[in-house]
């Protein structure tokens, strides 16, 4: 059992050193990153360097092809955009159709600190101005519970 | 205070109508970015003839429809049929594009099935079918007269995507280039 979960893991070491060498350490780092960043688009939930599905080693092929010939991490990410669309960058461009997944999460934070402070400020309002009728009601009602206490 | 208490209520249906929404849409249907553009051009080997190639330009000139596939796919044995229809139509011509396929895999499926497809590029790599942004077989595009992406199919053709969205729009191509 134990040798197998070791065997288990050694199996993604194995997969990164399969996937072909490059010339240097900064092409490989690159290569990395990059994969990390592009989406598969058949299994939408994993990286291209977390699938193993045909798709996605394509994709890498692909990556691994474009660094070799010098290509930049942007003239990468477009190649990729230009066919499959912003989906499969895991962090997509911020643009008129993308403000409200980029800027929603906060416009609805700014919504609910102004709401609390709105409530807050008007039950502490509430607890200052108490009425003279309302003091009276509020010393019968700690009377009552007083003379229950007695009984 | 009766207006008061309505609000939660009122987010509740918001979230109500967003989520049901949210439950309709397909996140496997990933918009293409090719619509509206050319169909990046290729040139490939024919599946029926190795030595010559089909170029995408032979598409050109007339509304057609390409359609990726393999003998591998299953769905694609189920759309099958329904192009089988669309070609029997005769409203515009099938291009084929073998993709990731034996060669003698993807001839035998069509010799059991049928062949409905008026020329088939073959792509055993998926190079091709990566410059079109392939990514789950079968897919199918409609291309207007210049070449266009006019509209993408992602998965399977069946009876309704063919009466109330393949063939309209078709139709609608053809009437627009008259």
């Amino acid at each position: 059992m134990k040798r197998l979960i070791l065997l288990l893991l050694l199996v993604p070491a194995l997969a990164v050193a399969a996937l072909g060498e490059f010339e240097t350490p900064q092409q490989e780092a690159r290569y990395r990153a990059l994969s990390q960043q592009l989406r598969c688009l058949v299994c939408q939930g994993q990286s291209i360097a977390d699938s193993d599905a045909d798709l996605a080693k394509d994709l890498k092929r692909e990556v691994r092809r474009m660094i070799l010939e010098g290509r930049t991490d942007a003239e990468i990410k477009d190649f990729m955009v230009a066919r499959y669309g912003d989906f499969v960058l895991y962090k997509p461009p911020v643009k008129a159709s993308t403000y409200l997944l980029w800027f929603g999460p906060f416009v609805l934070l700014i919504g609910g600190l102004v709401t609390w402070s709105v409530l807050a400020r008007r039950r502490q309002a509430g607890s200052e101005a108490l009425s003279d009728a309302e003091r009276e009601r509020l010393r019968q009602i700690l009377d009552g519970a007083d003379r229950r206490g007695d009984a | 205070m009766k207006k008061k208490a309505l609000i939660p209520l009122l987010i509740f249906g918001v979230l109500a109508v967003l989520l049901a929404v949210g439950l309709r849409l397909d996140p496997h249907t990933v918009p293409s970015p090719l619509i509206g553009k050319p169909l990046p051009a290729f040139t490939a080997p024919q599946l029926h003839a190795p030595e010559q190639t089909f170029s995408s330009d032979e598409m050109i000139g007339e509304v057609s429809v390409v359609n990726v596939f393999a003998s591998w796919c299953i769905p694609c044995r189920q759309e099958h049929p329904y192009l089988a229809q669309l070609a029997a139509r005769g409203i515009a011509p099938i291009y084929g594009l073998s993709y990731k396929d034996r060669r003698e895999d993807a001839r035998a499926w069509l010799a059991r099935f049928g062949d409905v497809y008026r020329a088939i590029a073959y792509d055993p790599e998926g190079r091709v079918g990566l410059d079109l942004g392939v990514y789950g077989v079968p897919e199918t595009f409609i291309l207007d007269r210049h070449g266009v992406v006019r509209y993408k199919h992602i998965g399977p053709i069946d009876a309704a995507a063919l009466r109330d969205e393949i063939v309209p729009r078709i139709e609608r191509l053809i009437r627009e280039g008259q």
